[in-house]
């Protein structure tokens, strides 16, 4: 295909889009699927086949629509009218208001207004299994615009100019790192993207790419062009299934319209996308840890510099970026950086993508400018905590922190949540009312390090289990005050020690915890007494010294 | 997943099945861990002598084959039981009670991380299965269950027949 028979089809298909008197969408991302979306999806084909009309309605399934909590979703585009789990398939097809309350959602409800939508423009819009639907989005231009108008230069400094900064935590410009690898002179170089979203609580990059496959490898192609390099690799956790089979069907179908692969657009360029699939270990989100899975070994890290950019996979310049990371590509390069960088704050560009789950009225998917409060985020489109008080918000899973009430006004952005002990992290949201115990909370956290330490260098490996064991201890009510101090400076320890980024960060859940809720463990070890009721102490214990 | 149900495919076909995949990758030791999960796939389980064999064919040191299979959750060296509850402990499963299905498991069948006597049920627990919306959640034989509670359990246990 060249870049004007992508013209082509793009008008083609939405001629036949607008040619229907509608398009229902059924939300078939896997949160909705495991509350029954196919059947859903099945009834209302029926009944759309049952009324005669197979030539004038479509039913589609799409990514994410971002309201998990109410699944399954149903679009229903002529009518703009969103159905919840329950509503019944000849309403939906009529596109009336159902009387049942709870079965239609107001789309005028903050929860969708005060929402911007880059990254997932198109998750719940398109159907990820088919590649007509993406075009028609406009998919696969910036790739055309890339390759034929600009040099590679140009494009990285346009990644550059729209500041975008690194969406799998550490929040490191992209543009910076992708010149660092275009500067390297190596003939071969490699594109990953980091799809082992590990992070529990985390599911943003499973929304996108099961939602919207095609954008991540428009987006990895686009890079490749920059720098320099003719194969990528997409690492994906070995848990999402559906990310998996979507990715692979996305890939084959972009092959065959010369999208991928050799002579891309009928141009002298050529990038393949292969797909590794990862086994089931946290550690492998560290990049030296990533690059070692892929090469077939064990997923440890090892001592860094050099750096992926200077030698990564098989010793070749590797450029390392998240899935949200490289779905921002396309849109900055057709609306310009100057665009991007006019979104968020000075030093957080564009917006970001957040998984909100726990005690929270509207848990899913959303996606807001950087720089807005988590009061906002939580209150207005999270819709509060029902029926019980707020009492934290995690954010950044085991390497994050626990925000308390007083920061809820913190804008959210890289160094405002770092100003405060936590991080932005891949976008887990965890929000905790009143019921949980934050002492456990850390000992939960720190249970998980403890798993995923890979065990390769010895902070780490022994100061989680050193760690650990003291906040068991804690919550089983046997902790003394010497246990806190034993605590910070273990967390000193491994935050000084550690080679990767695991074992580094493994002590911020305690440390904030320790700062922000001290009463609780003093509670415990003192009193005897969990202030939320969640540990249980056992009755026959005998006093502990204070 | 379905294929655990299903009476084993002969032997001699799963071997084939297995060697297509490492000849796809050109028996090159870097698909150690493609080749790791299609022998899973097929076998159920990646058994001493199938890592013996795996390690040959890529030209690998059997212990570099054993370190790699031991080192991710994914892999198991031992079978798994008929039926197999993954319940997910992830942050938001763990503050939705997540531990609590734990132990229920735990009470009618095994200890996570094992499989009944029987060979019946196997219990596994999973770092985040990314449906915290449907939180907390359990993968029954390849099934996503939302908002499970130890009474939906206790159903799904019934039905297949668990004490």
């Amino acid at each position: 295909m060249t870049a004007e028979e992508l013209r082509e089809k793009q008008t083609e298909e939405l001629a036949r889009q607008q040619g229907l008197d509608n398009r229902i969408l059924c939300c078939t991302a896997a949160g909705c699927i495991s509350c029954g979306a196919s059947g859903v999806r099945q009834a209302i084909a029926d009944e759309v086949k049952a009324q005669g009309l197979s030539d004038k309605v479509e039913v589609c399934g799409t990514g994410c629509m971002g309201l998990c909590s109410r699944g399954p979703l149903v679009l229903n585009t002529a009518s703009y009218q969103l159905y919840a789990s329950g509503a019944n398939a000849a309403t939906i097809v009529a596109g009336k208001a159902t009387t049942e309350p709870g079965q239609s959602i107001d789309l005028q409800a903050p929860f969708f207004t005060r929402q911007k939508k880059i990254v997932l423009a198109n998750s719940g819009r398109v159907d990820p299994e088919k590649l007509t639907d993406y075009i028609a989005a406009g998919g696969y231009q910036s790739l055309a615009k890339a390759l034929e108008d600009m040099t590679p230069r140009e494009v990285i400094e346009e990644v550059k100019k729209s500041g975008l900064r690194g969406r799998g935590g550490a929040g490191y410009p992209t543009g910076l790192k992708w010149d660092l690898v275009a500067k390297q002179a190596a003939p071969t170089k490699f594109i990953v993207c980091n799809a082992d979203e590990g992070d529990p609580g985390a599911f943003m990059d499973r929304s996108v790419l099961e939602g919207d496959p095609h954008r991540v490898l428009e987006g990895m192609c686009i890079a490749g062009y920059a720098v320099g390099a003719q194969q990528g690799y997409i690492y994906v956790r070995g848990e999402y299934g559906l990310a998996i089979q979507r990715l692979q069907n996305a890939i084959k179908q972009a092959e065959r319209e010369h999208l991928l692969g050799s002579r891309i657009l009928e141009q002298n360029f050529q990038f393949r996308i292969d797909l590794r699939i990862g086994a089931g270990a946290f550690v492998c989100g560290e990049e030296t840890a990533l690059i070692a899975s892929i090469e077939g070994k064990r997923g440890q890290p090892r001592q860094r510099p050099p750096y992926p950019p200077a030698s990564g996979l098989w010793g070749a310049p590797t450029l390392i970026n998240n899935v949200e990371t490289f779905a921002n590509i396309a849109p900055i390069i057709e609306n310009g950086g100057q665009w991007f960088a006019g979104i968020g704050t000075a030093a957080s560009k564009g917006t970001k993508v957040f998984a909100l789950a726990g005690k929270i009225a509207n848990t899913g998917l959303i996606e807001v400018p950087m720089g807005m409060t988590l009061r906002e985020i939580l209150f207005d489109i999270g819709g509060g905590i029902p029926d019980r008080k707020f009492k934290a918000a995690q954010t950044g899973g085991p390497s994050g922190g626990c925000i308390p009430e007083e920061f809820l006004d913190t804008p959210v952005d890289y160094e405002s949540l770092a100003k405060i002990g936590s991080i932005m992290g891949s976008g887990g949201l965890i929000v905790m009312d009143d019921t949980s115990c934050m002492v456990d909370v850390a000992r939960f956290f720190m249970e998980f390090c403890m798993d995923e330490s890979c065990g390769k260098c010895i902070p780490c490996r022994a100061g989680t289990v050193q760690m650990y064991d003291i906040l068991q201890r804690i919550t089983k009510g046997e902790g003394s005050p010497a246990d806190l101090e034993m605590l910070k400076s273990l967390a000193v320890l491994l935050r000084e020690t550690s080679l990767c980024g695991l074992g580094q960060t493994a002590p911020n859940p305690v440390v904030s915890t320790l700062k922000y809720f001290p009463g609780e463990y003093e509670a415990h070890i003192r009193e005897r007494r969990c202030p939320s009721g969640h540990c249980q102490f056992a009755a026959t214990e005998q006093e502990v010294p204070a | 997943m379905a294929a655990s149900t299903v009476p084993a495919a002969p032997k001699d076909n799963r071997e084939k099945m297995l060697e297509r995949a490492m000849s796809r990758h050109q028996y090159s030791g870097s698909a150690l861990i493609e080749v790791l999960h299609t022998a899973q796939e097929l076998f159920g389980c990646l058994s001493p002598p199938l890592l013996k064999n795996i390690a040959h064919k890529l030209k690998l040191p059997p212990s570099r084959v054993l370190g790699v299979a031991t080192f991710y959750h994914f892999f198991s060296l031992k079978p798994k039981g008929e039926h197999t509850f993954v319940v997910c402990i992830g942050t938001a499963c763990y503050v939705a009670g997540g531990f609590g299905l734990v132990e229920k498991l735990e009470h009618r069948c095994a200890k996570a991380g094992h499989t009944t006597e029987d060979g019946k049920v196997s219990v596994e627990t999973a770092r985040c299965i990314g449906s915290c919306g449907l939180a907390p959640a359990v993968i029954y034989d390849g099934t996503v269950l939302a908002r499970v509670t130890p009474a939906t359990l206790d159903a799904e246990l019934n039905k297949i027949g668990v004490r």
